[in-house]
């Protein structure tokens, strides 16, 4: 099972050299910003600003390749869903309504909902670039730091960093359990009755779930006898002190959120109305 | 005047879920700078005894205590398991559990990092510590990237790096093949000469830890001190057989002969012993013997034809690997770790497909059955119990298989309350699985396989974690099932367990067949050995030293004397 | 044990495999139930149970954890609306069955009726109340499109939960008999 997943490669970009308290602070700033904006100008700028960092960091396409096309699906998908069901919100949202042509029944293709719809699509195409960065750049091992840095318990922190550890190992027993169970002639995949498939879930699941239980006992009694948690704060040994690079970083994302909120909500309204 | 370190003093416990106490009225003393060993079959509470003295028990597994136990001159009991681990440091041996760091760097840092060691300080006694064990080069390695030796090299750096006096090891060897648990053998005896720290060891594998030395040896059975002795004594004293505790082999041989082992020869290691009054016996004996080379001549069952096979197309596991294993045959598959031999199974059970190359079962091409399909005639058991057990009844657990081949319910009874007969788990029918012992969850998983009636039985390690006796029953009942008629492939490194049953060896190296033959052959030849990630045994060293016979035919001739002894 | 006092090295541990479990089923564990675009999410199954083994703030940061990583992993970006409806589902199931203690193997028909009231409250108050309505304010989607969506999400995750997690939870307080109730049988 070598299912492609997003990992970390370590290049010496500059945006690999930022300290992971960075790239994480950099992340969640411009995630909440793309979130709550939706003035259309302002994620044309951030989306143009992400694909530039994006480019810097020269990840070679084919790291990421497989996601973009999921992400596409996804996209593609739920743009679909959004015309299904609600053919007219744009209408509703802008107040006007400038037809383009009659499909069928409700379903009018209008400028409003295809203008809607294009910033639903920008909201997401910002995150995107940044959010796929985080993933390439950022040392798993400097992750927990990072959390510990900006506020989050160091306890929670280290529960970060045994899920990113153990991710593999568990892979592994999922895959072992499968293995065996499929010899024995339990199959869960379409070929089996749905009431059938239910129950051999079961039996891949329960081996599953009981040698993890046991692995929870046995790692939390290694770290129990190497002094885990006997103390208020910890040391990092990963963690890293500030550069130039960090804070010229952290200017950049600041600066970008304040002057998206100052302009979406200069006006009152989240929206960006072209219609008007 | 020594200095105690550890001393427990009619000191008992007593699980809370249990209704026994688990050990009775411990006086024992353990003194700065000494190297112990302490062995004991599987349940006797060497492992509760070591809990006791890390901590792990009261604050982890709580229970009662009476009596007295000091570690470094404190009750235990008015010690945190944090200020514990200061004064003792636990080597365990689930490789995977203990590696709680991302790379090999951080899990070194573990401790220093809890502790709140400042940055700088601790970047300079993680080096150190990774150079004490030799691993320096690995710091920026992620744990899925090593193999079992060096986790637990990098796990004995993690706990050197702390100031801990005491340095436990909780079962080493169990997750090591036999050279690598030579080599931590020696590592194990070169930090405690270098540092001065003062060793303990529990550890069932007597003949590997003996390989360098220790300074004393505690027999722990049914909870209580059985013997605390020199390795010397220990070995003229019977007590092994008594305790269910494997001998090493070359005395094991001796005694065959007939000669009287004490003291006085340094039996301790096949180096030191004083052979000379024993070499006529041995000759006498070893002249009397007859070895064992035949291998079976009955119809090929499994055959691989030139097979190839990898995960991806730019690194092969397995390069035109053609083998035969005939109906009725006993037969183990080793190698070291990564050397494909895991992939065979798979490749034989259908999990994957040969790039190419051919699988036949009696004479016709798999290529074409399902999993399911090949199911019915080769069994596959794995080496974790825990990855197959999914019902929490034995009854129903065995039953699965028939009934998703929709096999009637009355049939079913009867091929499960056979096969239940057969693997001496009967009485056990209703009971949940969850109380049974390791070796008894292990049958449990090979009755699931059996009952779907295979005439191969593939087994991944099949004596894994097991101690002298569990391991005997285990392959006992193999023997059994292969005097029925079932032919067995054990996939295994236990040089044990290819000496006493396997009926020939098949040694894997980088994905290619390196040697095809009978055991005794296989475990003299250096360069198979080497490359297999085994050892010679002491028998070879024995023919070396006493000058009786070829170091190979002195092994087979051995082994087909000890498996008539072990028949009679 | 690990439920009472907040944070125990057992819950942090549990905690980062219970996310590491929530990730590997969420990715590879989805079953189709013939219905198009609607698939069992075993990994449902998985959180419910780890909020009734290991408490109310392993059940929360399971989810929050797991769905964040799983997302960002195999997807590329999460989708904070159901990231966080996943960790209210935990912690609700998590807080409604502090009381069953299913450690010393007790788990029955009181247990069971009171941990499946948990997960229909929880599933429905994240999916048709938590998770459409952050759609709708962090994306501004059409509000019938997120309301079904939740509404197929609640139905499906509280049967998966139901006949999945039941018997996970019985198979798993069966585990914890004791020897001493047991004898052989000739």
């Amino acid at each position: 099972m070598s299912t492609p997943m997003l990992s970390y490669t370590n290049l010496n970009t500059p945006v690999h050299r930022l300290t992971g308290v960075t790239k994480l602070v950099f992340f969640m700033v411009w995630a909440l910003t793309a979130m709550i904006i939706y003035d259309t100008r302002c994620l044309l700028v951030m989306l143009v600003l992400g694909l530039v960092i994006f480019g810097m960091a020269r990840v070679p396409f084919q790291q990421y390749s497989f996601v973009l096309y999921l992400i596409l699906v996804f996209f593609l998908l739920n743009q679909v869903a959004i015309f299904l069901f609600s053919p007219l919100y744009g209408v509703e949202l802008y107040g006007s309504q400038h037809d383009i042509v009659h499909i069928a029944g409700r379903y009018t293709l209008t400028w409003e909902q295809l203008f809607y719809q294009f910033n639903v699509a920008l909201k997401y195409a910002v995150v995107i670039p940044i959010a796929l960065l985080f993933l390439l750049v950022t040392d798993p091992s400097e992750f927990a730091s990072s959390l510990n840095r900006i506020g989050v318990s160091y306890k929670i922190a280290y529960s970060v960093a045994i899920a990113l550890r153990y991710i593999p190992d568990v892979q592994q027993d999922f895959q072992n359990i499968a293995f065996s169970a499929q010899a024995r002639g339990i199959d869960i995949s379409r070929k089996e009755k749905i009431g059938k498939r239910l129950k051999n879930v079961i039996s891949i699941l329960m081996p599953l779930i009981l040698t993890s239980v046991e692995r929870i006992e046995k790692i939390s009694t290694a770290m129990e006898l190497r002094g885990f948690g006997r103390k208020n704060k910890r040391t990092w040994y990963k963690s890293r002190p500030f550069q130039t690079g960090d804070y010229v970083a952290l200017t950049l994302v600041i600066l970008v959120a304040v002057v998206s909120f100052a302009v979406t909500f200069a006006d009152g309204s989240r929206f960006y109305n072209i219609f008007e | 005047m020594r200095k105690p370190v550890i001393q427990f003093q009619d000191f008992s416990f007593q699980y809370r879920a249990q209704s026994e106490p688990t050990l009775h009225h411990i006086n024992l003393t353990i003194y700065a700078g000494e190297k112990v060993l302490i062995v004991g079959p599987s349940g006797s509470g060497k492992s509760t005894l070591s809990h006791c003295m890390n901590g792990l028990i009261p604050f982890f597994y709580q229970g009662e205590m009476s009596g007295s136990l000091q570690i470094g001159g404190q009750e235990s009991r008015e010690l945190s398991i944090a200020e514990l681990s200061d004064r003792v440091g636990t080597v365990l041996q689930d490789p995977d559990g203990q590696f709680v760091g991302l790379t090999v760097a951080e899990d070194i840092a573990f401790k220093l990092e809890n502790d709140r060691v400042p940055q700088a300080e601790m970047i300079r006694r993680v080096t150190g510590a990774a150079e004490t064990v030799k691993f320096a080069t690995f710091l920026e390695a992620s744990p899925q990237s090593l193999s079992g030796g060096q986790k637990q090299k990098t796990t004995l750096a993690g706990v050197l790096v702390s100031e801990a006096d005491v340095l436990l090891f909780d079962e080493p060897l169990a997750s090591l093949d036999p050279y690598t648990g030579r080599m931590t053998v020696d590592l194990i005896d070169r930090i405690h000469r270098e540092t001065g720290r003062t060793v303990v060891i529990i550890e069932h594998r007597l003949e590997d830890m003996l390989h360098r030395h220790v300074d004393r040896i505690i027999v722990v059975n049914d909870g209580q001190i059985a013997a605390d002795m020199t390795p010397a004594e220990l070995l003229c004293s019977g007590m092994l057989r008594e305790t269910g505790i494997r001998e090493p082999l070359y005395l094991n041989a001796l005694r065959y002969a007939g000669c009287i082992i004490t003291p006085d020869m340094q039996p301790q290691h096949i180096d030191t012993i004083r052979l000379d009054d024993c070499i006529p016996v041995l000759n006498d004996w070893y002249h009397g013997q007859q070895g064992d080379t035949a291998v079976s001549a009955a119809e090929p069952i499994l055959e691989l034809q030139h097979v190839s096979f990898g995960y991806s197309k730019s690194n092969p596991v397995l390069h035109d690997v053609s083998l035969t294993v005939r109906r009725g045959e006993m037969v183990c598959i080793a190698g070291r770790n990564g050397a494909g031999k895991s992939t065979i199974s798979k490749l034989i059970c259908g999990f994957y497909r040969p790039t190419s190359g051919q699988i036949l079962l009696g004479g016709r091409d798999l290529a074409g059955d399902t999993i399911k399909e090949r199911a019915d005639q080769i069994g596959f058991v794995m080496q974790n119990p825990n990855h197959m057990l999914s019902k929490p009844l034995i009854y129903d657990e065995v039953a699965l298989g028939l009934r998703t081949r929709g096999v009637p319910e009355e049939e079913i009874q009867q091929r499960v309350h056979d096969v239940l007969q057969v693997c001496g788990l009967y009485p056990f029918r209703s009971w949940p699985v969850s109380a049974l012992s390791y070796g008894q969850k292990k049958r449990v998983t090979i009755a699931s396989i059996l009952v779907l009636r295979p005439e191969i039985l593939i087994l991944d390690e099949p004596t894994a974690g097991q101690d002298y006796r569990h391991y005997n029953e285990m392959m006992e009942f193999l023997m059994e099932l292969n005097a029925q008629g079932i032919t067995i492939i054990m996939i295994t490194h236990d040089m044990y367990l290819m000496m006493e049953y396997g009926q020939r060896t098949i040694v894997l190296s980088e994905g290619k067949k390196i040697a095809d033959d009978v055991p005794a052959r296989v475990l003299s030849d250096e360069a198979i050995v080497a490359a297999a990630h085994l050892k010679t045994t002491s028998l070879h060293e024995l023919a070396v030293r006493s000058g009786v016979g070829e170091p190979s035919e002195l092994v087979s001739r051995f082994i087909a004397y000890d498996r008539g002894m072990r028949q009679s | 044990m690990a439920k009472t006092n907040g944070l125990s090295v057992k819950t942090i541990v549990a905690i980062g495999i219970g996310s590491a479990l929530f990730i590997i089923l969420g990715r590879f564990g989805s079953i189709p139930t013939g219905i198009p675009n609607t698939n069992i999410e075993t990994t449902y199954a998985l959180l419910a149970l780890f909020a009734l083994l290991y408490g109310p703030v392993a059940g929360l940061l399971i989810g929050l954890i797991g769905h964040t990583l799983k997302d960002a992993i195999f997807y590329g970006q999460p989708w904070f609306s159901w990231v966080i409806a996943s960790a209210v589902v935990g912690l609700l199931i998590g807080l409604m069955t502090r009381r069953i203690a299913i450690h010393d193997g007790e788990f029955g028909k009181g247990g069971i009726l009171r941990f499946n009231i948990a997960q229909i409250l929880a599933n429905i108050i994240a999916w048709i109340v938590v998770a459409p309505v952050l759609d709708i304010l962090i994306y501004s989607e059409p509000a019938n499109k997120v309301f079904t969506q939740g509404i197929v999400a609640a139905i499906s995750n509280i049967i998966t939960v139901a006949i999945l997690g039941t018997l996970l939870a019985i198979a798993y307080s069966k585990t914890r008999t004791k020897r001493g109730s047991l004898s052989r049988e000739a």
